[in-house]
């Protein structure tokens, strides 16, 4: 048997859009699976990321977990993709880089309507925020990017047989967007 | 006048005398990728994405005249490579989020960039704070999105007569402005039917309330490139027709 490409994934600031729509392969799930096998990804929730051969991030980096997993991906993987939007260059949460941390987080969970209990939680189980939420290239070096918001399953399908066949990567214009 | 030629990647390209090597090359059809450029208003060539080489030279399509013989060379992958450069730092130097825009799809800076092939930001963004100005009851300036094209600027001074649009400060602190005491779109004297009303090329200067009637993946870019479908020419961020 040919030794099966390992691929890793991860959501970070993302809102799990890109895995769903990664998901939406359908059955061709089943075509990739005789191709690959997965190490950690939220489907086989193995918790840390082994030596893989491709690594696909959701999300940009807004706290101190975020930038772990991201350096942790990037140690393991030969080829790291940034998958998605938030990657690409934060996306929507990037839209609190407008503000103060302090200024957010009071009107989450102090000012906000309808906060019974106001408090800024402070579990040491919770990872800390950072300042800024930043693109995942302002953190480690990207081999290859899939923007969209999400980027499509036929986007995703596509580039994963380049990838996997060698290929250039070469999407249609209509896979190529940045919403 | 008598008709002249020039080339523009080895394709020849009529002119008559006084015109730009854009004006040509939009006469004939062919592609120079542009932002600050539209053929109603005076060129002022400071995007700098239509630079070309005339003869071997960089020189910026829209100010340049044609003159017979000139060879120049426009879709070669050294300045594309440029025109990614340029759109990275305009994507860094503003706020610009498509998932969130509702000119997503209408966007010009958009379209720009996939013609290019742009697939990151590249640089370190500068996520600028900038205001938003929803002072007026039918229109919305997103200053986050502002890409200096003054299109507004030349449209309301040369067109409407009104002169509500300003650029102030100089270099990386360059900003869009308001001619008011308050400096607020409400306090002036802009309307629906300005020329400046329906110019900007992103999602800057917004119709309120009209913003999603053509569908994301309907849109002037969702389907087919800049190249092919031109500049974005929508009444507002949401429609499908152009004017
Ligand atoms: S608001 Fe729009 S038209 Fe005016 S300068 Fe900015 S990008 Fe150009």
């Amino acid at each position: 048997m040919v030794d099966k490409v390992r691929i890793a994934t991860t959501s970070l600031a993302g809102c799990f859009g890109c895995h769903m729509s990664f998901l939406d392969i359908d059955e061709k799930l089943l075509d990739l699976i005789e191709l690959v096998e997965f190490d950690r990804t939220p489907i086989t929730d193995i918790k840390t990321c082994g030596p893989c051969d491709v690594g696909l991030i959701e999300g940009g980096v807004c706290n101190s977990h975020n930038v772990h997993v991201l350096k942790e991906f990037r140690e393991n993987c030969k080829t790291l993709v940034a998958v998605g939007a938030c990657a690409f260059n934060g996306g929507i949460p990037a839209l609190r880089n407008h503000y103060e941390l302090k200024d957010c987080l009071e009107e989450s969970y102090i000012n906000g309507i309808g906060i019974e209990n106001p408090q800024i939680p402070n579990d040491p189980e919770v990872p800390l925020l950072l300042d800024k939420v930043h693109p995942v290239h302002e953190v480690v070096s990207i081999d290859y990017f899939l923007p969209g918001c999400p980027p499509s399953a036929e986007a995703i399908w596509t580039f994963l047989n380049e990838l996997l066949s060698g290929q250039e990567i070469v999407l249609p214009y209509t896979a190529l967007h940045y919403d | 006048m008598a008709q002249q030629i020039i080339t523009i990647d080895a394709q020849e390209v009529p002119f008559q005398e006084g015109q730009t090597i854009m004006d040509a090359a939009m006469s004939a059809g062919v592609y120079i990728p542009h932002l600050c450029h539209n053929p109603e208003f005076k060129p002022q060539g400071s995007c700098r994405l239509c630079t070309v080489e005339v003869n071997g030279k960089r020189m910026a399509a829209c100010t340049t005249k044609a003159i017979p013989g000139q060879e120049i060379q426009n879709n070669i992958s050294a300045l594309q490579e440029n025109r990614r450069a340029l759109i990275q730092m305009l994507f860094v130097e503003g706020n610009h989020i498509c998932p969130g825009c509702p000119k997503t799809g209408n966007c010009q800076l958009q379209a720009v960039a996939y013609y290019v092939g742009m697939l990151s930001s590249h640089y370190q963004h500068f996520y600028p704070y900038r205001e938003l100005d929803a002072s007026h009851p039918n229109y919305v300036v997103d200053f986050n999105r502002c890409i200096l094209c003054e299109l507004c600027v030349r449209a309301s001074r040369d067109v409407d007569g009104k002169n509500i649009f300003g650029i102030s400060g100089r270099g990386i602190k360059s900003h869009l402005v308001i001619n008011s005491t308050s400096g607020k779109l409400g306090d002036t004297d802009f309307n629906v039917d300005d020329r400046a009303a329906l110019v900007c090329p992103v999602g800057a200067i917004l119709r309120k309330r009209l913003r999603y009637t053509t569908p994301i993946g309907e849109r002037l870019y969702d389907q087919q490139p800049i190249n092919v479908v031109g500049d974005s020419t929508q009444p507002h961020a949401g429609a499908k027709k152009q004017w």
